[in-house]
């Protein structure tokens, strides 16, 4: 049998198992990972609205320099929140959901690699969840999501201990999460599929997988020792019981700065699937990109005092960490080549997904390069602590988790729900996010310049003017949401049916039915290509050549850069 | 072809189980046994966190232990780390049985490990009503208390585990010499928490 022959037997094999889920199923303890990854993506869309009115209401606060909308202990309670809530219960958990849904179908497995403990670390999110943002009606915190010790130790011991104990919650469900991508990775993939072979979405999860698993616990032990300072007054932190916040900080930033990785690389991952589909060209240094990762995971994990240079750490050590903070840069801007050589001289569809691509490589571009600012000591003690460091972080934040996430659900929402999305509902959410985003966070690096600090409810008159526009980016962020509510429920309910492969992708995931059958595929699939081997033209027997060229002069082959490296050429 | 690293014998469709078989558990390859070795590492990190938290206390501190720390006694703990380091060979005892097929020789092992385990939990409540400084007393104090108690905590856990196992032994059949799962992964998460002990004895018992 030829490899096409097989390919179309693949393929064409009719599916005896039930595609369709009752919705109970998605309320319930289901071990199914489409469901588990659907269940993961509706909830931290949910805490995603509740931080963003969160979010509204703090700028609407910010919109005059007195304290009118919402008095200052409540501006510390919501950005507390918000901060938390969009960190641990959105980006987090929405790139788990994604990695549910996609990891398995993308390496050809039936399931998880344990469906049971999987579903288990889903169903602790909620519960925490509500917790934590139910505390802004007893008492919530006030300490930021940093939570430094000794401000955290005598700024409401309710509301601290809450948070102390939803991320302890919600940091294990992150580590169960972990050992089911990582070991479903490793080991669960058709047996055709090397390590090479593999989307590069599975590269960038195995990569934030291994930084969840080494930075998490070591949250877990800091958040243990300040519940003991919080709750049974021993004194780690606590400099007048001869403790030492600053042990804090290193523990706390030994998990959370990798966390930024663990928050990008799966929407790096995800525009890696995203740009090569709908520039319909092999995607462009397939294992620059895989590695870089992988490098970004090892770098990620000895940059972390970079967020305390202000805290009288020795200058050799400001050094080391200022120098590792600017490699990092490398492997991410390799990526960024990668990409937009992957688009170059492609057959772009600008559709919804991939605006949204395109998107946030622009946005991410611009909060990489003010990260290498930050990264260098002397400009670093200039902004500490100002609004310059909320528009470099909502940068990556936003314009790079945020707009990756909408990018992927815009790319999978036809594989999940078997039906498609509305593009001109979807074109206008995009427009209304990309002007709102940069309309709330670019005046911010004028402010943070110029002096404002971040986390406080009053300001100087003189800061108002700039103030007033990044209220009213927010509002068109809140507005922005609107049409993306309606296009996900109306679509998801009677949207155009998709059809199992709508973007004529090349990955496993669109060789099954939509949405896939419960146990995802009736015959394993058979890896004959790579994943990003668009213009190979016998992919698909039935489909018009011209679908399936590029406008590249000839279709590349293999995962090496020289015979990718023609792109644009 | 090019792009092609494909061994023909993996393309043989035959490799996969048809629909219905794979339904059952059974037909699913076994990962169990990778998931704990991650599951452990991961949690080794935690511990790494609290250590290496001692130890920075230990070097940015003007003195240490901070004024008022009393010597610690080292005859009990001394002991209690013999039993517990004495418990991973018997527990592997165990392991070895089972994997003869000898139900009996497993049980006899295991509950010799559980009973070693209690032992040294006992042990360190005994150490603990002894000690002439509290958990507040000063930072080595609390630390002492906080490691400790949280590598207790895991003692305990690997009790369970062990006790899980021997309650699952005498369900006939549960565990042979193809099947025992279950066996290895508590004298894995046992071997973990001997490991840390010994760690933990050196830093806060010997280094003190």
């Amino acid at each position: 049998m030829t490899q096409a022959e097989m390919q179309a037997s693949a393929t064409q094999s009719s599916y005896s198992v039930p595609s369709t889920r009752k919705w109970r199923d998605y309320f319930s303890f289901n071990s199914d990972h489409k469901v588990i990854g659907i269940q993961y993506l509706v909830t931290s869309f949910f805490f995603y609205l509740i931080g963003g009115v969160f979010a509204t209401a703090m700028r609407t606060e910010l919109a005059t320099p007195e304290s009118d909308f919402v008095n200052p202990e409540m501006y510390n309670n919501l950005l507390t929140l918000h901060g938390t809530i969009m960190i641990f219960l959105w980006i987090i958990p929405a790139g788990s959901g994604l990695a549910n849904y996609l990891i398995p179908l993308m390496i050809g497995a039936r399931d998880m690699a344990f469906p049971k403990l999987n579903a288990l670390a889903f169903w602790m999110i909620p519960p925490a969840g509500l917790v934590l943002a139910g505390s802004l009606l007893i008492d919530a915190p006030q300490a930021g999501w940093t939570s430094y010790p000794p401000l955290s130790l005598v700024s409401g011991k309710v509301g601290e201990g809450i948070w102390i104990f939803s991320l302890l919650v919600l940091g294990t469900s992150s580590i169960l999460g972990a050992i089911n991508f990582l070991v479903t990775i490793l080991k669960m993939r058709v047996p055709s599929m090397g390590l090479n072979d593999m989307p590069l979405f599975c590269w960038s999860m195995l990569s934030a997988s291994g930084l969840i698993l080494i930075g998490t616990p070591v949250l877990a032990g800091a958040l243990i020792l300040l519940a003991f300072d919080l709750l049974a007054g021993t004194a780690f932190f606590n400099p007048t019981g001869g403790g030492d916040p600053i042990v804090y900080q290193h523990m706390f930033w030994f998990y959370s700065h990798p966390a930024v990785y663990i928050m990008i690389l799966p929407l790096f991952g995800a525009l890696s699937e995203i740009l090569p589909v709908h520039a319909r060209k092999p995607i462009f240094g397939y294992r620059a990109i895989a590695y870089s990762s992988v490098a970004i995971s090892f770098i990620g994990l000895i940059v972390w005092a970079h967020h305390m240079f202000t805290s009288g750490t020795p200058a050799w050590l400001r050094m080391f960490f200022m120098i590792f903070t600017m490699i990092i840069a490398v492997p991410t801007g390799i990526k960024i080549f990668g990409w937009l050589a992957t688009v170059w001289g492609g057959k772009i569809a600008l559709n919804s997904a991939m605006l949204f691509g395109l998107g946030m490589i622009s946005v991410f571009v611009i909060g990489g390069i003010s990260g290498v600012m930050v990264a260098a000591v002397p400009f670093d003690i200039h902004v500490h602590d100002t609004y310059f460091i909320v528009a470099h972080l909502h940068y990556v934040l936003f314009g790079g988790s945020v707009f990756g996430i909408y990018g992927a659900l815009y790319h999978w929402f036809p594989k999940m729900t078997g039906r498609m999305m509305n593009e001109r509902l979807g074109i206008l959410h995009f427009v209304l996010t990309y002007m709102g985003m940069n309309l709330t966070f670019m005046p911010m690096h004028e402010l943070g310049l110029i002096g404002m600090n971040r986390r406080i409810a009053v300001y100087n008159p003189e800061f108002q003017p700039l103030n007033i526009l990044c209220t009213i980016g927010a509002f068109t962020l809140a507005i922005s949401t609107i049409p993306f509510l309606i296009n996900a429920g109306w679509s998801w309910i009677a949207g155009k049916p998709a059809g199992d492969n709508p973007w004529r992708g090349l990955t496993f995931e669109w060789q099954t039915s939509s949405p896939p059958p419960i146990e995802n595929f009736d015959l394993l699939p058979v890896l004959n290509y790579g994943p990003y081997d668009y213009g190979s033209g016998i992919r698909f027997p039935g489909e018009e050549i011209e679908d399936e060229e590029t406008n590249m002069e000839a279709p590349p082959g293999g995962f090496m850069p020289p015979s990718e490296s023609r792109a644009g050429s | 072809m090019q792009g092609s690293t494909i061994d023909p014998a993996k393309t043989d469709l035959n490799y996969h189980h048809d629909g219905e078989a794979a339904a059952h558990h059974e037909e699913h390859p076994d990962h169990r046994l990778f998931g704990i070795l991650v599951f452990l590492a991961a949690e080794s990190m935690i511990f790494a966190g609290l250590f290496v938290a001692y130890l920075t206390f230990r070097v940015v501190q003007p003195v240490w232990p901070p004024e008022g720390s009393p010597e610690l006694e080292l005859l009990l703990p001394g002991i209690n780390t013999l039993i517990l380091i004495s418990s991973s060979f018997v527990i592997h005892r165990g392991d070895t049985a089972v994997k003869q097929n000898n139900v009996a020789g497993l049980r006899l092992w295991f509950g010799l490990s559980a009973l070693m385990g209690i032992i040294f939990l006992a042990g360190q409540v005994y150490e603990y009503s002894n000690l002439e400084f509290g958990l507040k007393s000063n930072l080595f104090a609390s630390t002492f208390y906080v490691l400790t108690g949280f590598h207790g905590l895991h003692v305990l856990c690997g009790v369970g585990l062990i006790g899980a196992v021997l309650l699952r032994s005498f369900k006939k059949g549960h565990y042979s010499s193809q099947h025992h799962f279950g066996v290895e992964a508590a004298e894995l998460y046992w071997h973990f928490v001997d490991v840390i002990w010994i760690i933990l004895f050196f830093l806060l018992y010997l280094l003190h």
